[in-house]
Parts: C-alpha cells; structure tokens; sequence
C-alpha cells in the first residue's frame, strides 16, 4: 500500500523530467482512482504528452514517484513491459497497421503471449474470434473486417486504435487528442464510444476540443508548466481565474 | 482474394520449382550436345550460381521487405558459409595441392608445416556444414542484439551493417587470419568424394541449389502466414505501435536477422563449389549493394519478388559485362534509380502499376475527378520507411 490509504489506479507524486535543461514536467502530482475517465486538457507544451511518454515508460522521470495499481513502480519498466501490465496508449495520430486487415490489427493487439517463439506457432482460437468480434462491434467496425488498415478513412483508423488498445483489454486506457481531424459526427460517436467504456476501465484522455470535452468529461486537469494548475468540473475548471489566464494570457489584475 | 493469388502463387513456383529440378537436369544429362534441348554445362553452372543469388536475395528481402531493416551486412553472411565451406573444400585437396604437402598451399607458403589447430576439424563435412550455421548466426546473434537493444534503426543500422561488412573483409584480406588473404581459397578437388570439375557433381550441386531455394521460399511462405510473420511485417508499418502494444520488437527483429543470416550463409555454402572460389571481395559493400538492387527490382516484400530479380539482374550483369564491361556500375546504379522512382514495387508489381496507369488514363477522359484518386492508390509508391 502507498502512504494513501485510498487505492490509486494510477499515481504520479514529485516528478520531474527536463530536457536541455527545459523543465517539462515540474513537481507533478496526479492521482486517479480505479474506473474513472480523466480529461486532461492545457496549453501547447504544457507537459501532457511528456507526461503520458513517462506513464507508458518511453521517457524516465528525472526525480519522484510513478506507480500503478496498488504499488507497481513504473519508473524502472520499459514500453513493452509496461504494456502487458494493462496500460493501453493511443497515439494523436492514429497509428494502425496499414498493410494488415482490420481483423489481423486487432488480433496482434489481443491479449496473450508476446514471446518471439510463441507467437511463431500461435493459432487463432475461437474464443479469440469472438473477443474480436466484440471489439469490431463495439468500435462499429464489423463491416471493415477484412479490409486492409490502410484503406479505412481517418476516423476509421482512430476508432481502429481505440479497438486495438481494447483487444488488450487494459486497466488504464491513455487516449490522447481522439478527436484530432474528426468531423463533428465522428467526434460525437468517438465521446459515445469513451464514455461507454467508463467503469469497465479507467481513461485518461488529452483533449483540445472544448465541445468534446464537455461531451466526455467528468473530471478535468488543467495542466500548465509541467503541473497541474487546478482540477474539478468542466465549469470549475472553465471559470478559474487562473485557467483563464493560462489560456488566454490575461494579466492580473491588482 | 490476396489469399487465392497467394496460392497460385505457390502453385507457379513449384511447377517451376520441379521444372529446375528435374527438367533441367536431365536435358543436362541425357540430351546429346548437339540436340536444340541440350542444356550445357555452362548453362548449368550459371544457372546454380544464380539460384545461390537468389537465395541471399531472400535473405535480404526478409529483412528489408518485410521487417523494414535494410541489411548491407547479408553479402558478410554469404562469404561466411562460402568460408566455412572452402575450409572444408581446402582440407579435401588432401596432399594433391602444388607443394603436395598435406596442408593447404597457402599455408605451406606462409611458412606453416602443420596444420592450424582451428583447421583441423573442417576435414568433417557435418562440421563445416555446423560452423555454416553457428558463426554467421552467432554474429548476427551478437551484433543485433547490441544494434536493437540500442534501438538503431533506419539508415543508421544500414550504415553498421555496412562497416562490420567492410570490417570483415579487411579482417579477412590479412594473411595472418590463415585464411588464405586476399587470394582466398581456390583449386578445390572433391567434395562428398566426388570431383568437383565433374559435370555431373555440378549438376548435382545445381540439383541442391534448386533444393535449397525452393525449402527456403517455403519456409519463409510459411513464416509469412504465421503471426510472427505478422508482428514483423506490423514492425516494418508502425513499430511503435507493436511496442505500445506489448511486443519486445527488438527480440523480434534480432530472431528475423538471425534467421536471414543463416539464410545467407546457406547460400554461400552452395555458392562456393559452384563457382570454384571464394575470397574477402565477396564480402566487400558492393556485392551486398547488388542484392539489394535484385530484391528493388524483383519486388520488395514479396517471395519470388527478389527469385526474378536476382535472376533478371544476373542475367543482365552476364550480357553487360561481357557487351559492356566498364559500364556496368553505371547500369546497375540507373537501373537501381529507375526502378526505385518510376517501379516501387518491381517487376511483380508492374502488372498492378499498369493496370492503375491504364485506368487513369481511361477514366479521366470520361470522369477526371474520381480516376486521379484511384488510379494513385494503385501506383502509390510504397515509401521507405
């Protein structure tokens, strides 16, 4: 157990990360409980892609504590291993297979076995099948099976990686910028699509669309400087004066 | 559909397969010289040389096709089975070399009486035939594991590929390695027993050859469809995907560079009595350069892909050598650019390409704006990436 008695899914305490001596990430702290769908929203260089580069365990943190579940410390794992604990991301951009059917996409991202030798005898289960079929139906996607990747429109491919990162059946799912080149329709079906997978699993999103955050959201962090400014609803959030000022640069007033 | 092309596919390269095998060698045998179907001796030996081509070609294109890793390091696994082999070679001279000494000549030469310790055991053909497979997938082992635990990739593993390429053969170009220097080895007698300059041991070499190909082209038709064969490709198209999603790719990709390594070696194993030497300037960057252009202009990322082309740029390279020998850098070079720019996908893919060029042109004249976007989806060169 932490030094909480509370149960974190996902907890960052004190972490610090530079680069060149610029400080993305300053004194970080954010805790998130089991089931619960996070928005994270801020300024460009706010620090929120540093941040999930250090929770999937792409970058290290200089300094301070990143543990998940109950006390799994993630800051000495690489991106693989971090993976397979159940920690699920998907990229701003969609980055799907192209050259692999929707189906294949989705069974390399099922859960299961990673090793070189046994995925070089692995045959696809029928319970594998059904797990897919469930996935390209909860990510509307049945139709698309057999197509390549590469020929699905560009929300397809989104839905596609949302669908690949729930074939792995993670406990935290990091979402970031989902709606990034949508069309209102699709952002919609996209936040329909989030919120209904709110409770089976915990998600963090990153989001700059405010329409689509009003959408989805149901706790915001404002993230400014590499820390968090402040937390709370969408119209908590909205009506800080110092979110105000971070977004639209707004001198204090004496 | 791609699944039944795939299958026709395998049904057309085992009836060339069993043509090359059977047919080929018996109009060798026992057709007379003067018969409009005699194949010759020659033809022979040119044809086993290029099935050996072939197969390196494969290992390149297991790699660079398929994995996304441009290898220039295959034409070093090549010359190692061809080594490992000549050393096996060079024992079977036995006493019948210039000195008649029971040591190799060059040996003899560099002042030896007896034989080096590590030369002893390559007077067994199932330790030669070993050390073909250990030490390339050793090196590999150890060079690929430093090279992608390290996460080089792109043009920087091509470029390490390159100089332990360059390394090796000038490691191997010293006399002091006792591995012959810069004249190699050569003048080989027996193998298995049989003399080497026998047409009928070099049918049977070409016979192993066509063999040895078509194992490998199934073997790795075969890894293809595995999902092994899929994660590799998915590394080739996203490999931050395949991390992110759990895959340690750096073990997936060290198993595939081994594997092309033995691939490579094998060939080189075959390629050695057939053409009767092997020296350091079959390691040289230039010779791992060309399999890459075969594997361009065969058709990357596929399997008979980098068969055609290892076979159409051979041949060429007989034609241009013999018509045009100080120009045949130059062709190889225009013809590497040319197919790069204008056929990304090779000659397997021209059918594809000119069915897209033909539907743009039929279409726009009727409906200019949907042909553009279709007929570009065809002839979308396939970028490196």
């Amino acid at each position: 157990m932490t030094t909480q008695s509370k149960k974190f899914v996902l907890l960052l305490e004190g972490v610090n990360k530079s680069f060149d001596g610029f400080k993305a990430i300053s004194d970080l702290n954010f805790y998130m409980d089991e089931g619960e769908l996070r928005t994270i929203i801020g300024p460009n260089g706010a620090g929120k892609s540093t941040m999930m580069d250090i929770i999937t365990g792409r970058t290290r943190p200089d300094t301070g504590k990143v543990e998940f579940g109950k006390d799994t410390d993630l800051t000495t794992m690489n991106v693989p291993e971090i993976n397979r604990l159940g920690i699920g991301r998907k990229f701003q951009t969609p980055s799907v297979y192209i050259h692999h059917t929707v189906f294949e996409n989705l069974l390399l991202s099922l859960k299961g076995p990673r090793g070189v030798f046994v995925t070089l005898f692995a045959r696809t289960t029928s319970e594998e099948r059904d797990r897919i079929e469930a996935v390209l139906k909860t990510v509307g996607l049945t139709a698309r099976a057999e197509d390549l990747a590469g020929s699905l429109s560009h929300g397809q491919k989104q839905w596609l990686e949302i669908g690949m990162l729930l074939a792995q059946d993670p406990k935290l799912l990091l979402v970031d910028e989902p709606a990034a080149g949508m069309t209102d329709e699709e952002t919609h079906k996209t936040g329909e699509l989030l919120l209904s997978l709110e409770g089976k699993h915990s998600i963090i999103v990153i989001e700059h669309d405010m329409t689509f955050v009003r959408q989805i959201a149901r706790k915001v962090t404002v993230l400014h400087q590499g820390h968090v400014l402040c937390e709370g609803t969408v119209d908590e959030v909205q009506n800080d004066e110092r979110v105000k000022e971070v977004y639209l640069g707004r001198k204090k007033k004496h | 559909m791609r699944r039944k092309s795939s299958n026709v596919e395998i049904w057309v390269v085992l009836a060339v397969a069993l043509f090359v095998i059977i047919v080929l060698p018996c109009l060798n045998a026992f057709t007379a010289d003067t018969s409009g179907l005699h194949v010759s001796n020659f033809t022979i030996t040119i044809y086993g040389k290029y099935l050996c081509y072939a197969m390196l070609a494969i290992s390149v294109d297991l790699l660079w096709g398929y994995t996304g890793l441009l290898s220039l390091g295959q034409a070093l696994f090549f010359a190692l089975g061809g080594y490992m082999m000549g050393m096996y070679l060079m024992r079977m001279i036995g006493d019948l070399g210039q000195y008649h000494q029971p040591i190799p000549d060059f040996l003899v030469f560099l002042g030896w009486s007896t034989l080096p310790t590590f030369w002893k055991p390559f007077a067994s053909f199932p330790f030669a035939m070993l050390m073909a497979v250990l030490l390339p997938g050793t090196l590999a082992g150890i060079f690929g594991y430093l090279a992608f635990r390290s996460r080089i990739r792109g043009v920087y593993f091509s470029i390490l590929t390159q100089a332990l390429t360059y390394a090796a053969c000038l490691l191997f170009f010293r006399n002091s390695l006792l591995l012959g220097g810069n004249n190699g080895f050569t003048d080989f007698k027996f193998v298995l027993g049989h003399d080497i300059r026998e047409p009928g041991t070099q049918r049977d070499l070409f016979i192993a050859s066509g063999i040895a190909l078509l194992l490998v082209y199934l073997f790795c038709k075969w890894l293809t469809t595995t999902k092994l064969g899929k994660v590799q490709r998915a590394i080739r198209d996203s490999e931050n995907r395949v991390m992110f999603s759990g895959y340690s790719t750096a073990n997936f990709k060290l198993f595939i560079f081994v594997l092309a390594s033995i691939i490579a070696s094998l060939a080189g194993v075959l390629y050695v009595p057939q053409v009767g030497i092997i020296n350091p300037s079959e390691m040289s960057t230039d010779k791992s350069l060309e399999a890459v252009v075969w594997v361009a202009v065969g058709g990357r990322g596929t399997l008979v892909g980098p068969i055609i082309g290892a076979f159409a740029v051979n041949a060429m390279k007989s034609w241009a050598t013999r018509a045009y020998p100080d120009l045949w850098l130059i062709f190889l070079g225009t013809m590497f650019i040319l197919v790069t720019v204008f056929m990304p996908k090779g000659i397997v893919g021209l059918p594809a390409q000119l069915r897209g060029v033909y539907k743009k042109f039929t279409v726009k004249k009727i409906k200019a704006e949907p042909a553009v976007a279709d007929a570009g989806d065809a002839i979308e060169p396939a970028k490196s990436k």
